[in-house]
């Protein structure tokens, strides 16, 4: 679940992140890394062709030749696997980009401005907090044409918000400092107090948010996808992968078993970095 | 508190109105003509002029919006395109199933989740603590689908100990019929002394909680184990230490009221969550909740339905919400001032 954290200071990844001497963090960091490099290096780690249909070779169970199988086109899974993190991180990244786009320039604008901005954006994000992500985007992408795209814009429109509290949360408390002051009083316009000093100060707890989130979209794109909703064939991509397998699973384990552990790795891995990233940022948080 | 109580209900309504002029607005994004969707591919100019009289297609946009408005709160949720009922009656039949599967999946989750988290905490960064975080972090990063699929597969197909979907022997429904009087089916069993749906219902129920129950499991413990270890450094931790009482008995005995303040309101949180996480169990082990209303009218584009599965369940997040910051307020007076 996501919190909202005022920061009384503001923190620096620079000078944060020598702080992850936890290592269940350090491994979630590595983790992250080997996944990020099988996804970029998936063309040239791959075995196989993406699409290559072959279904002489249909429902091979793992060998040497397919580690992890074939599907039931004969396609081999290792290689969609592969590919399908090219997918699901695309998403991932999309997703986070716009939200936290959208969701900070709102929050440090109401953050700064207060009063009736700041009430009124903040009204309209608890509406939108009021819809569990997942939710609204299966609203949104049943009105609009299932794709990759459709199940990035559902999902942003869901997350953002949380940047926007948080980011008007962390506005606010470095809008009363005095450096802020002081620009004001020397007549620095507003927009340029906000972009030089409010903003470039806010950033990293929302870095940390991003990392807190990279696998919960990830699993929420995995879910949409799933139910039809995301990815469409013939596009690799893990969800999708379950869903086309799942009536296999009782004869032909391995075509739903590996694209499910992929999902899972990557959730874990992005969700203990983010953990421990937040535990270094919070000195109250750390325990050792 | 009366004046906590009133502004904090304010609130809510605001949310509410919020959420069913987004929900509108999100249904008016229909790409195709919600009358062609009614009267058919092969309706004629007329019919088709009909069927926009009859959803009032030709009024402005907020006129529309204010008999959308007016129609929710006389209980008029609309027709369901697949099932050609109304949505309300549909609802009204699968939201206590998926209550029922959510409630069995939280009682799960807190039993599990909250001794957990004293463990981890009383053994921290020793061997158990570090089990607690895997596994915990494990919980809440693992595909829900994909974990029903893979209980589904092994223990109901391959070892055949619990039966494999829906909510109870349909047999029974012939044999032993059951009285309807809250529509969720293991209290009514229960109310009415119904033992073979009742056990037939808890014997199916194992499964889909159990995959219900991973993520909030996993962030009570985590939650359970940070408050713990924050309220185990505060001063009273320290006199209680000074006074010769046990790691385990501080914990136990002083630390974990507190710490269970912000679990709490965590459950609340996940309540909603654990909901729409359930669609997707639901819709792996048949169960006749919302989940499944929700996919099979995805499946047939069923608009309405979709508005009112939306609808229902951000009310429901929003009173969750509503009645936790109500219970906090009078547990605890600090939390009436924000």
């Amino acid at each position: 679940m996501t919190q909202t954290r005022v920061a009384e200071e503001p923190v620096r990844l620079r000078r944060t992140l020598p702080k992850i001497t936890d290592r269940f963090a350090a491994a979630g960091a590595v983790l992250i890394v080997l996944v990020l490099l099988a996804t970029i290096l998936a063309p040239w780690l791959a075995p196989y062709p993406v699409d290559r249909l072959a279904p002489v070779d249909a429902l091979l169970p793992p060998s040497g030749a397919h580690w992890f199988g074939t599907d039931k086109v004969g396609r081999d899974v290792l290689t969609r696997v592969l590919y399908g993190g090219r997918t699901s991180l695309t998403i991932a990244v999309a997703v986070l980009a716009m939200s936290a786009a959208v969701g900070v320039t709102l929050g440090v604008v109401a953050g700064y401005a207060g009063g009736w901005v700041r009430d009124t954006i903040m009204r309209v994000t608890d509406v939108f907090l009021a819809f569990p992500a997942l939710l609204l985007s299966l609203a949104l992408a049943v009105v609009l044409q299932p794709s990759v795209t459709t199940a990035i814009v559902a999902i942003a429109a869901t997350w953002w918000p949380w940047y926007a509290r948080l980011s008007a949360s962390v506005a606010a408390s470095i809008s009363t400092r005095g450096y802020v002051d002081a620009a004001r009083c020397l007549g620095v316009p507003a927009p340029m107090i906000v972009l030089r000093h409010v903003l470039p100060n806010s950033l990293t707890p929302v870095l940390v948010q991003i990392s807190l989130d990279a696998g919960g979209v990830i699993l929420t794109a995995a879910a949409l996808s799933y139910l039809g909703l995301g990815a469409q064939e013939p596009t690799a991509e893990w969800g999708l992968m379950v869903e086309q397998g799942q009536t296999l699973f009782t004869t032909n384990w391995w075509v739903v078993t590996f694209p499910g552990l992929a999902i899972l790795v990557t959730a874990f891995a992005f969700n203990v970095l983010g953990e421990g990233l937040r535990n270094a940022l919070d000195p109250r948080r750390v325990v050792k | 508190m009366p004046r906590y109580l009133a502004r904090r209900l304010g609130q809510a309504v605001l949310v509410v109105a919020g959420v069913v002029v987004l929900t509108f607005a999100i249904m008016r994004l229909v790409p195709g003509d919600p009358a062609v969707a009614f009267a058919g591919p092969k309706a004629t100019a007329e019919e088709l002029a009909a069927a926009r009289l009859r959803f009032g297609l030709d009024d402005a946009i907020p006129v529309q919006l204010w008999n959308y408005v007016r129609d929710l709160v006389t209980g008029d949720w609309g027709i369901s395109l697949r099932t050609r009922q109304p949505v309300r009656e549909d609802l009204l039949l699968a939201f206590p199933a998926s209550l029922e599967l959510v409630g069995a999946a939280l009682l799960i989750a807190i039993a599990v989740g909250i001794p957990v988290g004293v463990l981890a905490a009383r053994y921290k960064t020793k061997f158990p603590d570090f089990g607690v975080r895997v596994a915990s972090m494990l919980a809440v990063s693992v595909p829900v689908f994909w974990l029903a699929l893979a209980l589904q597969t092994v223990f109901a197909s391959n070892l055949g100990w619990f039966p494999v979907a829906g909510e109870y022997d349909s047999v029974l429904d012939t044999t032993s019929p059951l009285t309807l009087w809250t529509n969720i089916t293991v209290v009514d069993a229960l109310i009415t002394g119904n033992w073979p749906i009742f056990t037939s219902t808890l014997e199916h129920l194992v499964l889909p909680a159990l995959v219900v129950a991973a993520y909030p499991a996993g962030v009570i413990a985590q939650m359970t184990r940070a408050a713990l270890i924050e309220e185990s450094g505060q001063d009273h931790a320290r006199l209680e230490r000074a006074l010769g009482f046990g790691e385990t008995s501080i914990l136990t005995r002083f630390a974990l009221r507190p710490a269970l303040n912000p679990v709490l309101s965590l459950i609340a949180l996940v309540f909603a969550y654990a909901i729409v996480n359930g669609f997707l169990v639901e819709a792996v082990f048949n169960w006749p909740g919302l989940g499944r209303y929700a996919v099979e009218s995805i499946h047939s584009l069923d608009t309405p339905a979709i508005a009112g599965v939306t609808l229902l369940v951000a009310m429901v997040y929003v009173l969750a919400n509503l009645v936790v910051d109500l219970l906090q307020g009078v547990v605890d007076p600090r939390a009436r001032a924000r």
